[in-house]
């Protein structure tokens, strides 16, 4: 695996299923009543987050403390140039100060990646999410979820599922992330938004594209509803939040119309009564809460993985092959101890 | 007194001759000529009329941390320049007659390369008002190009005025075309580049509709107009339309247009960000057509230096813009020459010939021949080399062609006889200040 996690693209399906199933073992560790491993003990991460994120940045947060890293929350909001300290600044005292992995939030995309290939900073970079562009780790939570629901069983991938993503495809770096690592893990993506909302040069994507949402339900294991921002209609990207919520929005007559097994899932926040109404969100099938849990998990193992030595002669968690099929069973629940063996977690 | 002798240069790419410079003119031009006070060789290399660049930005006055009129003279004479076109968007913006000549002085001073100020089209480019045109066309600087470059005119009727009214002095409305709506928030060429990297289109189209509507426009009035730095295929159709029609309208093209793609905007290495933005292979190659068959009539440098801090940045908010002058002869010859789309005397009518007509200036874009002003450049189009950004005489370091091997060199250049450019090197400030003229 790469150094840095700045794109989904990054993963190969061996990474991405390394990280599934860790972040599998990790969740054993998450239901315990010590939350906590010495995995990152003494290492530095920094949450770089120059826009506002609560959930992200506290799902990362969490997700450090629990591997027992030093955390530093470095809030920059606002641009470089315009509002002060230039992104190479911020990098290079980060760096003096000796981070070993920064996880960046930027509203402007790419950012994380000038990072990454800078010579400002030296240890990892990860995407929290980078302007339109990419969002990674949010990536896989989602497959998390899905195959604990499709397909579970450590080293199983997404063949043949099949996934829906509803909403503001152009300006949407969960659904750029999710294309990309849900098509390497075998998973057939389809885009359903109205064509304002799809960018430009989609056809090169790995996935399908749809403009009607109800001819796409009937054929879709995972449903996911992405944010829809009220401002679009200023934009003339759709007339009216009515009208967006008549073609597009999810409602418990069209979640009816799903396969019975199918879920419906969100990245959050969700704007309830515009992509998604109530009774929708607050349905068992819905895995908004699930996977926010599970982004702690997934964010552990990306972390761990990363920064915590992850060469099997380590004593790494178990590799794909090694795992058990069940999902995470209580008897896997030590391994991701084993980089830091002379001490024994409770 | 002094005469200077080039023996054996291959004028316009031909057999060897020699030139034989005094008084700042081409004394004679014959073989086994002598008795000149100084001599050249030249054997190997390509002879040229010093090279005109219709689009430069000089950034003084104003932002002088970028570049100045002295070090962007000196950057020009070392990419076998002998004049360029000073663009309007400088701070205060070249919209009166007092800073156009400002200008000016400051070029005749420097000595380096003739400094043509373009004056803007509008009042501080804003689009609302038409600056002093007939002003600045009086002034000492004698404008005749006019742009709101780095703005698009995009008000019709702006448009339609200034493209009338300079035809009271043979002038000329140089166009940024960009319909500004299109291109909110734009930050690369519009396509699947685009779509994968997250960042905001400027498609092709807000392009081609202010070309096509200004040709219609310049038609119409019966005037002269000219589209600066053309990027995608669609434009190159539409100005092939318009001048079959016989229609007044010239058009350049960058050297970066001819070369690089948004494919490199891929690493986000704001270097790369340019406006217009860089577009797709398929771009590439219609450009290199067009400017090939004469559609497009120029290449031009639009050379746009910045400070590093500018480009050392998130994508998102760099400055757009690259340097040019250095290596546009390197590029054109990369692009056009060693892939046998343009011979040396298609090299010098786009670079010099045509340029010169463009802005109307009298004195360069002549032939190599005895009368003439001796405006010249030697270029050697056997020497390979890496572009090295340090050695530059530009004050700013944002070229997208750092570590690329690019051929040829200029070896010497020469304003009005006296040489600017020695062996590669920009001459002493002192062997030219003052103007030749």
């Amino acid at each position: 695996m790469k150094r840095h996690l700045v794109s989904a693209a990054d993963l190969t399906r061996d990474d991405a299923l390394l990280i599934l199933d860790t972040a599998e073992e990790m969740a054993q560790v998450s239901s315990r009543a010590v939350k906590k491993l010495p995995t990152l003990r003494g290492r530095t991460v920094v949450n770089l987050f120059f826009e506002d994120s609560t959930r992200t940045r506290t799902s990362f947060e969490i997700a450090e403390k629990r591997l027992s890293a030093d955390v530093v929350n470095f809030s920059a909001k606002g641009s470089s140039v315009s509002k002060g300290e230039s992104l190479k600044d911020t990098a290079l005292t980060l760096q003096a100060m000796g981070a070993d992995a920064v996880v960046i939030r930027h509203g402007a995309s790419g950012a994380p990646l000038r990072l990454a290939q800078s010579d400002w900073l030296h240890g990892s970079v990860i995407n929290a999410g980078d302007g339109t562009h990419e969002h990674p780790t949010q990536a896989l939570l989602d497959a998390f979820t899905m195959r604990r629901h499709l397909n579970p069983g450590a080293g199983r991938d997404l063949a043949g599922r099949r996934v829906t993503i509803v909403g503001d495809i152009l300006h949407s770096r969960v659904a750029r992330s999710n294309v990309l690592l849900l098509s390497t893990l075998g998973a057939e993506v389809t885009l359903v938004a109205p064509p304002t909302l799809v960018p430009i040069g989609v056809e090169s994507w790995p996935c399908e594209v749809s403009y009607d949402l109800d001819a796409v339900l009937a054929k879709t294991d995972a449903l996911m509803m992405l944010r829809v921002q009220r401002e679009r209609m200023n934009a003339a990207f759709f007339p009216t939040e009515r009208e967006y919520s008549r073609r597009y929005g999810l409602d418990g007559i069209r979640m009816a119309a799903l396969p019975g097994h199918a879920i419906v899932m969100h990245p959050g926040p969700m704007v309830r009564g515009m992509e998604i109404t109530a009774d929708v969100a607050d349905s068992p099938r819905c895995t908004v809460v699930e996977q926010v849990a599970n982004g702690v998990s997934v964010r552990m193992a990306v972390l761990y993985l990363l920064l915590g030595g992850a060469t099997p002669a380590d004593g790494a968690p178990a590799g794909p092959t090694a795992a058990a099929d069940a999902p995470a069973g209580p008897t896997a629940a030590d391994a991701p101890a084993a980089p830091a063996a002379e001490e024994s977690t409770p | 007194m002094t005469t200077h002798l080039i023996r054996n240069a291959r004028i316009l790419g031909g057999d060897p001759q020699d030139v034989l410079i005094a008084d700042g003119v081409v004394r004679e031009v014959g073989t086994g000529l002598g008795g000149a006070d100084t001599e050249t060789d030249a054997t190997g290399l390509v002879l040229l009329p010093g090279l005109v660049d219709l689009h430069t930005h000089l950034r003084e006055p104003g932002r002088e941390d970028a570049e100045t009129v002295l070090t962007g003279t000196r950057a020009a004479a070392r990419g076998g320049y002998t004049a360029v076109h000073a663009m309007a968007n400088t701070f205060p913006v070249a919209d009166t007659a007092g800073v156009v000549e400002q200008v000016w002085r400051l070029g005749r001073a420097s000595g380096y390369c003739d400094v043509q100020p373009v004056g803007a089209v509008t009042v501080g480019l804003e689009g609302k008002q038409l600056a002093e045109l007939g002003a600045m066309h009086d002034s000492a600087a004698g404008v005749r190009v006019f742009s709101d470059d780095g703005k698009c005119v995009d008000d019709a009727v702006i448009m339609r005025r200034a493209l009338e009214y300079v035809k009271a002095f043979d002038g000329v409305v140089a166009q940024h075309a960009q319909e500004p709506r299109l291109t909110e928030g734009a930050q690369m060429n519009e396509g699947a580049v685009s779509g994968e990297l997250g960042l905001g289109g400027w498609p092709a189209v807000a392009e081609e509709a202010i070309i096509a509507r200004d040709v219609l426009l310049a038609a119409h009035v019966g005037s002269r107009l000219h589209v600066c730095h053309v990027s995608t295929a669609g434009s190159v159709e539409i100005i092939r339309w318009a001048k079959a029609k016989g229609w007044d309208v010239t058009a350049e093209v960058t050297p970066h247009h001819l070369l690089l793609t948004d494919e490199l905007v891929r690493s986000y290495d704001p270097v790369y960000k340019v406006n217009p933005p860089l577009r797709t292979a398929a771009d590439v190659a219609a450009l290199r057509e067009a400017l090939a068959d004469g559609t497009i009539d120029a290449v031009a440098t639009d050379h746009a230096p910045h400070p590093a801090e500018d480009k050392d940045c998130e994508w998102a908010v760099a400055a757009m813009g690259m340097v040019g002058l250095e290596t546009a002869l390197s590029v054109v010859q990369h692009t056009m020459v060693d892939t046998g789309l343009l011979d040396w005397a298609g090299v010098a009518d786009r670079m010099s010939f045509r340029p010169a007509r463009i802005g109307r200036l009298a004195g360069h874009g002549r032939p190599v021949s005895p009368g003439e002003p001796a405006n010249l450049v030697l270029v050697d189009p056997a020497y390979r080399g890496t572009v090295t950004p340090e050695s530059f005489a530009t004050r700013s370091r944002n070229t997208p062609y750092r570590g690329l091997e690019l051929p040829g060199r200029v070896r010497a250049t020469f304003l009005r006889g006296v040489p600017t450019v020695v062996d590669g090197e920009p001459v002493a400030p002192e062997a030219v200040a003052g103007g030749a003229a």
